[in-house]
């Protein structure tokens, strides 16, 4: 069976031509996408991860208010029973031109497993998602 | 003459309507106190003696009924998360026309069977999971429902890939269910045409019979379906028209009664303004909502409480008494007519109350989000604003003078202006309580339970759409 997988664009932003290019290249990448869409909430990736069963929560923010919305996702997610969820992140996380190195360890502190910035190829995510799920290529 | 006879076990009344399907034409009403602890048909036979004095005698060549006698099709919801399965399994059970006692979200607990034991529900509508989502949770409530409550009827519409097992689980313990497909087979799309049709069918294959309905049913060979249900039938054929006659498109239909207030819409419910983005679960086209504290007898105490005496004291022009103490009386005497202006223009400031709240719960909302990117607009539930027609009906409109004022006090307010209800719509009165009827009626005959609606449903104001 298709591994599920969550996406969606977090907190008051509402790019959505990237998010429907990950909902492209997740699927045809053999995943269950289930894309929540723009403007969601940490509560919104989180019911819909229980009620689909997802396996990991891919969060896109492109506006630099990042690091505000999705601080506290782990936790709840640990609230929500799903401790084992894989989290990832990508995007323009912060504002201007920060040393992303920096803002990695930011969000890895924050509990997400892997952080993109916004100039990695998508190819490179698929194959991370595939190694973190266990999945066979 | 091809007449038919329409019965409405109500929990209150049993009302009669004749209806002449070739002419077109009512030929006469009559009601009398349903009893469905001496036998349902005494009251029926009491109703059927007045209406033949009004008509003369009649030979039926049909006869339907619904009913919401002892208590209606009283339903526990149960899903996965409260706002994704467990409401979609609700929205179908409202759809459906059930009174809706508890919603579950979650696995179920001890505490929770005991709880549902206690409300004594007729049928169990158990969801949970989009198709290929979550099994665990649904699983572990049907073993529960299976050890604990396996004298309920129970309609499974959750996770596909679960099904099996839980019909393994309710076999070996000899549950009586039906398995339809998922609520919410993906994610925040709503499917409940399925589970409303399986509990159709098991209010007509079981739950009559358990309330001692068995009698009127040998008499009209079948009631056929809870009486919320003919009117959203009535509602949806008068929207949509049928396959030869044109509907009048979208309505909405607003029925105050004694216990609850009911607000159905027919309609999509799209953002009618532009660059606004749609959020949250997928809204049935007909929509069902039952507010069980809006009533204007047994629930006139709850609508108090909720609404508080300021509130309903803004419909009233001049009232001395204390409106605690009016509502309070009005629980207390279910059979309460108005009889004093006074006492009129306070039932009138009820069922505005009443309307004005039902509606502020049924309409979307439209909330501005302001991000970098400048302000957009979010949209959750139905965008109402364009609804061209609404429709009124229930005691308090029907009995009222002016039955219009009360139908606008469901309309947008601009204090109000995140509350997406009608903003200028044409008010239809259904004053001889024809619809729940003509609902049966469009189950045999959709053309003649439509001519018969645009004949009697009363326009009582026009809107800004004109004709």
């Amino acid at each position: 069976m298709k591994a599920t997988i969550v996406i969606g664009v977090i907190g008051a932003d509402c790019h959505a031509v990237g998010n429907r290019i990950l909902d492209h290249v997740f699927t045809e990448a053999g995943f269950h996408v289930v894309n929540i869409g723009v403007l969601s909430s940490q509560e919104d990736f989180i019911s819909a991860a229980i009620e689909t069963g997802a396996r990991a929560i891919l969060v896109s923010s492109l506006y630099g208010h990042g690091e505000i919305d999705c601080r506290g996702l782990r936790e709840k997610c640990e609230e929500a029973g799903l401790s084992e969820m894989v989290l990832y992140v990508g995007g323009n996380l912060v504002v201007g031109k920060q040393d992303f190195a920096a803002v990695e360890q930011q969000f890895l502190a924050m509990g997400f497993n892997r952080v993109f910035s916004p100039d990695v190829p998508l190819e490179v995510a698929v194959r991370n998602l595939h190694e973190d799920l266990g999945l066979v290529v | 003459m091809e007449a038919v006879l329409c019965i409405d076990f109500g929990s209150t009344y049993t009302k009669l309507t004749a209806i002449d399907l070739q002419a077109d034409q009512i030929l006469g009403t009559a009601k009398d106190l349903t009893t469905v602890e001496q036998g349902i048909l005494i009251g029926f036979e009491k109703a059927r003696a007045k209406l033949i004095e009004q008509t003369g005698p009649l030979e039926f060549t049909e006869m339907l009924a619904c009913s919401s006698a002892a208590g209606g099709l009283k339903m526990i919801a149960i899903g996965l998360v409260p706002e994704l399965t467990a409401e979609a399994a609700k929205r179908a059970a409202l759809g459906a026309g059930a009174r809706v006692l508890g919603v579950y979200s979650y696995e179920l607990t001890r505490l929770d069977i005991e709880e549902i034991r206690a409300a004594q529900p007729d049928l169990l509508l158990l969801a949970g999971g989009t198709d290929g989502g979550n099994t665990a949770c649904i699983l572990h409530n049907a073993a529960l429902i299976a050890q604990h409550l396996d004298d309920l009827p129970v309609v499974v519409a959750g996770n596909k890939n679960a099904r099996d097992e839980i019909e393994q689980i309710f076999e070996r313990r000899g549950v009586s269910y039906k398995t339809v497909a998922n609520v919410m087979p993906r994610l925040n799309e709503l499917q409940v045409e399925p589970a409303r049709e399986a509990i159709r069918e098991v209010f007509l294959q079981e739950i009559v019979k358990a309330k001692g309905l068995s009698q009127a049913e040998e008499l009209v060979g079948g009631i056929l379906m809870p009486t919320p249900a003919a009117v959203l039938k009535a509602a949806t054929v008068l929207a949509d028209g049928t396959d030869l006659e044109p509907g009048i498109g979208p309505l909405i239909v607003i029925d105050v009664g004694g216990a609850t207030t009911d607000i159905h819409s027919i309609g999509t419910g799209e953002p009618t303004k532009p660059g606004v983005v749609w959020k949250g679960l997928q809204e049935p086209y007909a929509k069902r909502t039952v507010e069980g504290d809006l009533g204007m007898r047994v629930s006139a105490l709850s609508l108090w409480e909720t609404a508080g005496s300021r509130r309903i004291g803004k419909h009233l022009e001049s009232f001395d008494g204390s409106v605690e103490e009016r509502c309070r009386k009005l629980q207390a005497e279910v059979s309460f007519v108005a009889m004093t202006e006074d006492d009129r223009s306070f039932e009138e400031a009820l069922g505005m109350t009443a309307v004005e709240m039902a509606m502020e719960r049924h309409a979307g909302v439209v909330e501005s989000v302001y991000t970098p990117m400048g302000l957009f607009l979010s949209q959750t539930g139905k965008d109402l604003l364009e609804m061209r027609t609404v429709i009124g009906t229930g005691g308090v409109l029907v009995h009222s003078a002016q039955p219009e004022r009360i139908v606008r006090a469901g309309c947008f307010r601009a204090d109000n202006p995140t509350c997406l209800a009608p903003l200028n719509p044409d008010v239809w009165i259904d004053a001889s309580y024809v619809l729940s009827a003509l609902g049966l009626v469009a189950e045999r005959n959709p053309e003649g339970a439509l001519r018969l609606m645009k004949k009697y449903l009363l326009r009582s104001g026009r809107g800004a759409h004109g004709a």
